[in-house]
This record gives C-alpha cells, structure tokens and sequence, in this order.
C-alpha cells in the first residue's frame, strides 16, 4: 500500500478511505511510540461509532492506549488476527496490522494528508 | 528529564539508543531493543542492565550488627563474611521503609542496598533510628552511593560470560553469598544476587570505573547472546518471578506479613522496630494478602484496578501486564484474606467493566534447578 493514499488522524491513526468504507490502523510512529503491543480490544462488528468514540484500545507492556474513531458510522470488519498476534501491530501497522474497516456517513474534518502528518510529528521533534 | 540524576552509563545508554525516562529520581534505560526480545534473551541466554541507581549505604562500628538487628526484620548476626540477606525495615506500625539487601562485608562493616527512590528516606530513617537506639556512638553510617556503580548480569549464561572476565571463581560463589574481586581488571564486589528469576550477578564498582566494566562485558557476552536490558524488562522479569516492588507491592501501609514475607521476618533474634505490630498481626491473622492472578478472559491487569466478587470490591491489583515467557496476563495484588484462597473466582475491573481472572499461586515463573 503507497502510504501517500492514507488519511492521518492527530492522535495517530490512519485512514485509507474507498468510497464510504474506511480501513483504520494505527501509525508506524504510535507503534514505535508504544513499544511492543501485547494486548488489543476491537469492537464488535455491527457496531455504531461517532466521531472520536474509542474504538479499540490498544496494550503495551507499558500501558493502555485508546484508539478513537475518526469517523462516523458503522464497524463492518474487524481484524481478528490482532488479537492472538497483537505484535502484526509493530511488524505491519498499516498493513497486517490493521484493526476496524468502517462503513461511514461523515469523516472527522481534521484529518491530515500524509505530508501534514509528517510535518506535525517534525514539528513535534518526533 | 531535568533535575533527574544521571549514572555513570548514561551517556552509553543514549549513544546505544535506549528509550530513557525517569524512574525513583534517577533517567534510566527502559529499553533498547524491545522489552520482550530483551526479557526473552535474559530467560534463554543473558541481560545486563545498569541499576546504579540503586542506593548503598555503609553501616559501620563496633555496633553496628545490634544496631541493624533492631532497625530490620532479618538477622544480620546470622551472616558470615561474605553473605548476604534480603530483609526488610519497618515502621513501628509494621509497615514498610524500604526492602534491602544487607551484605556483610567485615564484622563491623555492612552494606545496605536499598531503592533509588528510597535512598534519602532510608537515611534519614535509620539516623533517627541510631538517635534513639542506644548504639549511637558505635554505629557510624555512610552513603556511598554517588561513588558507586551497579550493573546486573542475569540469565543462564551469565556464569559463563563473566568466567573468562572475573579473577576469582564464580563457580564456587552460591546465591547470596559475594567476594571482592577484580572483573575486566576493575576492582569489583560481585554477588549472586539478583531480580529476574534467573541465575546472575551484582556486580558493585566505582563509579567512575563502571562504564569501562559495562563495555567490556557487553563485548564478552555478545557470542553467548548477552544484550543490554532496561528497566521494562526488569520489571517483567521480576513480575514473572513474584518479586515484590517498593511501591507497588511494598509501601508504608503494606506490613510484611500482608505481602508474604513473613519468611524473612526472625521471630527469635527479640526486639526490632515493628515487631509488636507485627506480632499482633501473626497472632490475629492479616486482614488482607498478596496474591498472584491470572486471566480468565481477555484483558490486562494493571496497578490500580480494583478487584471485585460478587459484584464488591475485594481489592486492587499492585503490579501486572504480559507475561512473556508464560505467554499469559498475569498480575499481583492485594485483596482481603477471606478472598485469598488460590482457585478462587474474581475480576478485575478493567476500564469498568468486570473480566474474569483467578487466584493463583506465586511465584508464576521458576526456573529450572532454581
């Protein structure tokens, strides 16, 4: 997957958006940031989500870390495989390690393009 | 991080691309490569990790075996030359100034070991202690901690990484006994003593003599395996063996005989600070135990969450997470002693919602032989 197709959320998340269906990860910089992931919750298929609902959360050995919705709408997928392999989180964020496929009516309006991302987290000294 | 203090490894740990953060006072090494490969390579091979932090205070004079009789809950008296102990030091209301390990290095001169964050505590605690005890005059004590380095070398292999660097013959030193010796060249104290669950070794230096010490017995043991381990595996691994945490399992509030320890408490050696409490406690019972927990349903136990029966609180989980080398979720904690029975059904409130776990016993990892 060319990242560059990918929309960014400012709590690090990631978009890839087809039509009104919407793939969500977190980004290599949070996977990085957290260390190993050991432990991931996902929602129940079928699911309603507004915007910024936490829809996953997300273990470290260190601590729990939510993970919020970056649209509205419904979950119709979630990547099981992340629950007994927590570490395709580290070893393959926007790929294997994807976690919610969103059926959505509204994207939150802040989202970032991968350049804003990018220049935020230079910004932030990350 | 400013204000932290800084080891004698700090600048190594930067330049090898350890994650630092504060930790007791001090900006330790979390991790390099990752908790999980580095806990993974201290069960199977070997780790070493700076713990300079640690505080060493130095108990001196003619007095100064009574002296530490009286202030801990071990007996020094019973240790030779070149033995060590793991003992703790009570309030009068039984609970907890800090758990050390106590060396005996002469019969007039011993060493404490005791936490980072407790260090100035402790010091202030066992001077009032000297105040009051009637040993004053023949007891003198020392902080040399800012002149002194502490690297730990633990896991099966660590015997023989530090063979070819250690003088002396580590094969004859057993687990809590130490000799001074010369490792890599350098003045050492080395002991058999660690916080892993694995065979190893504290290995006490100058300060200004630990970086060199550091680097040559990284290269040594990197044919074995050996990799640098931070303070997130240090946890891990000592949550797999059991081993309590100041602050977490250990505290002020928390007597030694709630947490467990009751096997370093010597009922026979007379009088020490706490003891009526505690006597109290042994002849009614405690109100309320440390136990191990493990998972029954999805979910990680973390410092904090409250443990519930039947819909009330029991209690709160001290220390827990991932448990690498038993591929669980398991945790430590306090709940009332009615509810401590191993096999016994509870949750743990997990952000408000009630997951299955169960009683189990601890330790959750022993090695082999240990």
């Amino acid at each position: 997957m060319r990242k560059s197709e990918l929309k960014y959320t400012r709590e690090h998340e990631w978009l890839k958006v087809e039509g009104s269906r919407a793939r969500v990860g977190i980004t290599s910089y949070a996977q990085e940031a957290l260390g190993d992931v050991v432990f991931v919750e996902l929602p129940e298929v079928g699911k309603e989500m507004e915007i910024g609902d936490v829809l996953g959360v997300v273990e470290s050995v260190k601590a729990a870390s939510d993970v919020y919705s970056p649209c509205r709408g419904k979950v119709v997928a979630v990547n099981d495989a992340l629950l007994s392999h927590p570490e395709l989180l580290n070893r393959d964020p926007y790929g294997e390690g994807w976690m919610v496929e969103m059926e959505f009516t509204e994207l939150a309006s802040d989202l970032l393009t991968e350049e804003e991302y990018e220049a935020r987290l230079a910004e932030e000294g990350k | 991080m400013e204000g932290l203090l800084k080891t004698p490894l700090y600048e190594r740990h930067v330049a090898m691309g350890a994650r630092m953060d504060g930790f007791g006072g001090w900006v330790m090494p979390i991790q390099y490569a990752g908790v999980l490969e580095e806990h993974r390579a201290v069960r199977n091979a070997a780790g070493i990790f700076d713990v300079s932090h640690m505080g060493e205070i130095i108990v001196s004079g003619q007095q100064a075996i009574p002296f530490l009789r009286e202030i801990l809950t071990g007996d020094p008296a019973s240790l030779a030359d070149g033995q060590a102990q793991y003992s703790l030091m009570c309030y009068e209301s039984g609970g907890v100034v800090d758990d050390l390990l106590v060396y005996r290095l002469a019969a007039e001169r011993l060493m404490l070991v005791v936490n980072a964050a407790n260090k100035d505590k402790d010091l202030e605690w066992i001077n009032a202690q000297r105040r009051v005890s009637g040993w004053g005059d023949g007891v003198e004590i020392t902080d040399i901690s800012a002149g002194t380095g502490l690297v730990a070398v633990q896991g099966p292999r660590s015997a023989k990484i530090l063979e070819s660097l250690c003088e002396a013959d580590l094969g004859g030193l057993r687990p809590y006994t130490f000799f001074k010796t010369r490792v890599a060249g350098l003045e050492a104290l080395v002991s058999r003593t660690g916080y892993t669950g694995e065979d190893g070794f504290e290995i006490y230096l100058k300060a200004g003599e630990t970086l060199a010490a550091w680097d040559m017995i990284v290269e040594a043991g990197k044919p074995d395996g050996l990799v640098p381990a931070g303070l997130g595996a240090r946890d891990t691994l000592r949550l797999e063996a059991g081993l309590p945490l100041y602050g977490h399992e250990l505290s002020p509030r928390i007597t030694p005989l709630e947490a467990g320890l009751g096997r370093f408490v010597d009922w026979d050696k007379g009088g020490f600070t706490g003891r009526e409490a505690l006597d109290k406690q042994r002849l009614e019972g405690v109100n309320r135990k440390l136990v191990g927990l493990a998972m029954r349903d999805r979910g990680v136990p973390r410092t904090g969450y409250p443990l519930s029966k039947g819909g009330e609180i029991i209690g709160e989980v001290t220390s827990g997470g991932y448990c690498p080398s038993l591929d669980e979720y398991l945790g430590m904690g306090y709940v009332q002693a009615r509810e401590a029975a191993v096999g016994n059904r509870i949750a743990v409130i997990i952000r408000g919602r009630p997951v299955a776990a169960e009683i189990v016993n601890l330790p959750f990892y022993k090695r082999k032989g240990g």
